[in-house]
């Protein structure tokens, strides 16, 4: 369905809340000591707790509630001493107990905010709270249709639900937020944020009101997006989908809708009528209880350094330009791969200029995140070092680099094994350097005549003879000399 | 005397002294569950695997049929748990099988724990070994029955409103609901997860101070589980209640209370005082509004704790004929239709009810105000009283079928047994006489918070000076 390009953008004001699922890396589920882990056999990661066998009872993974306290801060959200569960009631055959354990009233985080940077602004998004809760299992449909099945594995998984303030005004608003709440939180080290995984997942709430008017559009809730990109393609077609409702005098009716990738466009789940009464209740099972500040200040102490801090100092101490300190912190493990190898090599802007450039571009060739590389800092430095002493030129360094990760070898050894070491010894140049002259009698009269740029000809010419292995600087004099006698 | 015939501490002697071993005793208990139970009916069925008797303390037991145990079919006399095996023991069956206590079987009880009768049974009533015309009580009413009628030398319940201590008083023996947290819920299939707790029915005060011995204490697998230590409940077998304080709440004996019941309690209460029991007049102002917010709370916890029975992975599955547009939504209904008895449903209805949207400030959370306002009276009382004195239940045993059609009359068996389970405290029921029809009449002890052994000393003291736990009723 295509919408009629209309000039109404500025009658409307766009509202997006976004709602963030986590699921955190503790190395066992939520309420029972199941392995959290993704990928396994169907159903092998479960126990009476999380099948939701008759009689078996949850107990509090303290480690979720950690990673949950270490969002609300890096959040700068108030955190909840008070923690309490309750139980959100409905049926679905993934939820094996017919009831959610999650957080109601008393969230482990609220009234906290995330800083993005959105086009050249910088801009506040409210964060209304976060919440732990379980995961729930995985339907898998038969291809037949005959029948469904669950896989039990996800089940207790540990989440903590993201809700922001209404403070989004555009899809790409959205978009920003979502990037760096996902660096934030890895960061954190608490998920390893992968959609696909589905281990961050997002849903949209979105309305629209003539600008001006202080109170709320009907809103619409959109799930199913898979990508941060679907996220905003999206609320962009929703956003174009109420404003032809509200020009042809219709009303947006609350409901919650699915986007469908394929076809662009949102599908109708559930109107507001068929909304679940959900019958929240405090969870008889798991016994409130207040955590000492001192936790909260341990958990504090241990935060690591956030993105846009890093992104500050990385300018300050080292003097890198904007552009080299956003590509170095938009990935933890690139900026601590940075660090690292500047304490082997304090050589800041060169080590930025080889992760940005040749490294980050074998990253995106191979798919791979720095710490999947096999390189470590002392060997990049290494290499860097050798190209800067003329070992080997700028291009062949490229090329070393790419072979050191194929062959998980250091610089050195590939240096040597493929013999590409320039080549700066005199007589061994000379006797090249003789043949490109003997070949080249017009060029020579026309350096002899005073246009020394000609030479530049010949140390091309002897730089292929040499197979590039020629030390380019070495060449040019040598030919200067040779032919001008200086 | 045959040896089922014995309390439980004195086939332990008999074993230790060597007059007999394990495998007789159970041996001699199943022959008599075969001579008897087409009678009684306290059985569901006898437990698959035979026990190995090693350990301390190997003595015969029932057990109830929410008690998760290994291998067992185990469905709270329900349809909708048909089929249902488990595959794990529960925190007291372990502790029960590390002991040595050798299974018998399980035993009947209302369906879910919904019920003061048996009667709500799939499998149909238990009958009271001392009239079998009457009911024996429940929800534990087969672990109750078991115990009385010597099919079993002793027998786990649960108890959530009265669960234990009313059928132990309409069946003639002993009922303690420990303090709440004292023993692990984990694999006690939950009827109201705030109030349930697992506790002995036994045939006297020295059986039960042995069998808490077992069964108390921490375990990790239940955060509600309190971690505490664990007295020798033995050690509290004092025949002396000199100098002790007993409040009888004057709530208590009012309109409904059956007359015998009301002349056996204040028997006792004199035997107590001319044994030197300082004997006190207390109120307990909130206890009349203990029923209507017992069924708010119990049946609201109830009506989220049975949603997981769906047909979807154990028990029953409903396969609807004619499938409308959602066939789950068909398999959900018709399973939860088939599978749950009236009692059952009522009480998800209520406790939905009690929890939707708009209602659940007029009922949960009032009923829990109330809750904590009934606790407070009690602590208030405990600040100058030992125990409490009341009746266990305003009657006696009733007919079978007198008051299965009338929920009302039947939540009001449970008058005087809610408080403690509101407030989490332990109560115990011990035989205090007969009415003149030969049914067994119980008197309850109320106590503080992890306070059981007060109520093992008044109960032992009261015991040794009476006759009624010696009765046995003639099958």
């Amino acid at each position: 369905m295509a919408f009629k390009e209309t000039a109404i953008m500025s009658q409307f004001e766009t509202v997006i809340g976004l709602e963030v699922h986590l699921q955190l890396n503790t190395r066992t589920k939520i309420f029972c000591s199941c392995a959290n882990q993704y990928g396994c056999p169907p159903n092998t990661n479960v126990c009476p707790v999380c099948l939701g066998l008759p009689g078996a009872l949850p107990v509090l993974n303290h480690q979720a509630l950690l990673s949950g306290i270490k969002a609300g801060l890096a959040l700068n959200a108030e955190i909840n001493s008070f923690i309490k569960f309750d139980r959100k009631n409905y049926y679905y055959p993934d939820s094996p107990k017919g009831y959610q354990i999650s957080q109601f009233d008393f969230p482990v985080a609220k009234d906290g905010f995330l800083k993005i940077k959105t086009g050249n602004e910088e801009k506040r998004i409210g964060i209304k709270r976060a919440h732990l809760e379980e995961d729930a299992g995985k339907l898998v449909h038969d291809n037949s249709g005959s029948c469904s099945l669950v896989d039990f594995n996800r089940t207790g998984t540990p989440l903590i639900e993201i809700v922001t303030d209404p403070d989004m005004r555009s899809p790409q608003e959205a978009y920003d937020y979502l990037n760096t709440l996902k660096l934030t939180l890895q960061y954190l080290g608490i998920s390893d944020c992968d959609m696909e995984k589905g281990s961050l997942r997002c849903d949209a709430n979105v309305s629209i009101r003539p600008v001006g008017q202080t109170e709320l559009g009907t809103k619409t809730e959109l799930k199913n997006m898979n990508s941060f990109r679907a996220v905003k393609t999206a609320l962009e077609y929703e956003i174009r989908r109420h404003e032809q409702v509200i020009l042809a005098g219709g009303k947006i009716v609350q409901e919650t809708l699915l986007w469908n990738d394929e076809k662009a466009m949102t599908v109708t789940m559930r109107s507001k009528e068929q909304a679940h009464d959900y019958r929240y209740f405090p969870d008889p099972d798991l016994v409130p209880f207040t955590i000492d500040y001192k936790v909260i200040d341990g958990v504090r102490a241990e935060l690591p350094e956030l993105p846009q801090a890093k992104f500050l100092r990385f300018l300050s101490q080292y003097g890198l330009s904007e552009y080299d300190a956003n590509i170095l912190i938009a990935d933890p493990g690139m900026a601590d791969f940075f660090e690292a190898s500047l304490k082997e090599y304090p050589q800041a802007k060169k080590i930025a200029n080889w992760l940005g450039g040749p490294v980050l571009m074998e990253l995106n060739n191979r798919k791979m995140s720095i710490s999947e590389l096999k390189l470590t800092p002392k060997e990049l430095v290494t290499l860097i070092a050798r190209v800067e002493e003329s070992v080997v030129s700028n291009l062949v360094g490229k090329e070393v680099l790419t072979m050191m990760l194929d062959e998980g070898k250091g610089a050195d050894d590939v240096i040597k094994e493929k013999g590409l070491a320039q080549v700066s010894d005199d007589s061994a140049l000379l006797v090249i350097i003789d043949e490109v002259i003997a070949q080249n009698p017009v060029v020579v009269e026309q350096i002899k005549s005073g246009k020394p740029n000609a030479a530049g000809f010949l140390v091309g010419q002897a730089m292929k003879r040499s197979g590039g292995r020629a030390n380019p600087k070495k060449l040019n004099e040598l030919i200067t000399r040779r032919i001008t006698g200086a | 005397m045959s040896l089922h015939q014995l309390t439980s501490h004195a086939l332990l002697d008999l074993i230790r002294s060597r007059q007999t071993t394990p495998r007789e005793a159970y041996a001699d208990v199943v022959a008599r569950i075969k001579a008897v139970d087409p009678k009684v009916k306290a059985y569901v069925h006898l437990a698959k695997s035979e026990p190995n008797f090693i350990g301390e303390i190997p003595i015969p037991i029932a057990i109830k049929d929410n008690l998760c145990t290994k291998g067992e079919e185990i469905t709270c006399a329900s349809r909708i748990l048909k089929g249902f095996h488990s595959p794990y023991d529960a925190g007291v069956i372990e502790r029960i099988k590390k002991s040595g206590g050798s299974i018998l079987g399980i035993v009947n009880m209302d369906e879910f724990a919904f019920g003061s009768s048996c009667e709500t049974s799939c499998y149909g009533p238990t009958f009271n070994p001392w009239n079998l015309q009457c009911v024996p009580g429940g929800s534990s009413g087969g672990s109750a029955a078991s115990v009385a009628a010597d099919e079993a030398m002793w027998a786990l319940g649960s108890d959530t409103g009265g669960s234990i201590r009313q059928p132990a008083s309409f069946c003639g023996i002993v009922g303690l609901k420990p303090t709440y947290g004292r023993v692990s819920r984990y694999g006690l299939i939950a009827f109201a997860s705030s109030l349930d707790q697992i506790g002995p029915l036994t045939k006297d005060v020295k059986d039960c101070a042995l069998l808490m011995n077992i069964i108390s204490g921490y375990d990790e697998r239940d955060s509600t589980s309190v971690n505490e230590p664990v007295p020798d409940y033995t050690k509290s077998l004092v025949n002396d209640v000199r100098g002790l304080k007993i409040g009888i709440p004057k709530e208590a004996f009012v309109e409904g209370l059956d007359l015998e019941v009301r002349r056996a309690v204040e028997d006792a209460l004199d035997l107590l005082k001319k044994m030197g029991a300082v004997i006190k007049e207390v109120s307990l102002p909130h206890t009349p509004y203990a029923v209507a917010t017992y069924y708010i709370v119990a049946t609201a916890e109830a009506s989220s704790n049975l949603a997981r029975f769906d047909g979807v992975r154990f028990g029953m599955r409903a396969q609807p004929a004619s499938t409308r547009k959602n066939a789950l939504l068909d398999m959900y209904e018709e399973t939860r239709a088939k599978g749950f008895g009236d009692e059952a449903k009522r009480r998800i209805m209520l406790g939905t009810y009690a929890l939707s949207s708009g209602y659940y400030d007029a009922y949960y959370l009032r009923g829990q105000k109330v809750r904590t306002l009934i606790k407070n009276d009690l602590d208030e009382v405990f600040k100058d009283c030992d125990v409490i004195m009341t009746p266990t239940s305003p009657t006696v045993a009733f007919k079978v079928g007198e008051k299965v059609s009338d929920p009302l009359s039947m939540y009001l068996s449970d008058i005087y047994t809610i408080p403690a389970n509101l407030a989490g405290i332990p109560a115990i029921s011990i035989p205090c006489g007969f009415s003149k029809s030969g049914l067994p009449i119980g008197l309850q002890l109320m106590g503080k918070a992890f306070d059981e052994e007060m109520l093992l000393r008044v109960s032992y003291t009261y015991e040794q000076n009476t006759p009624w736990h010696l009765k046995k009723p003639q099958l």
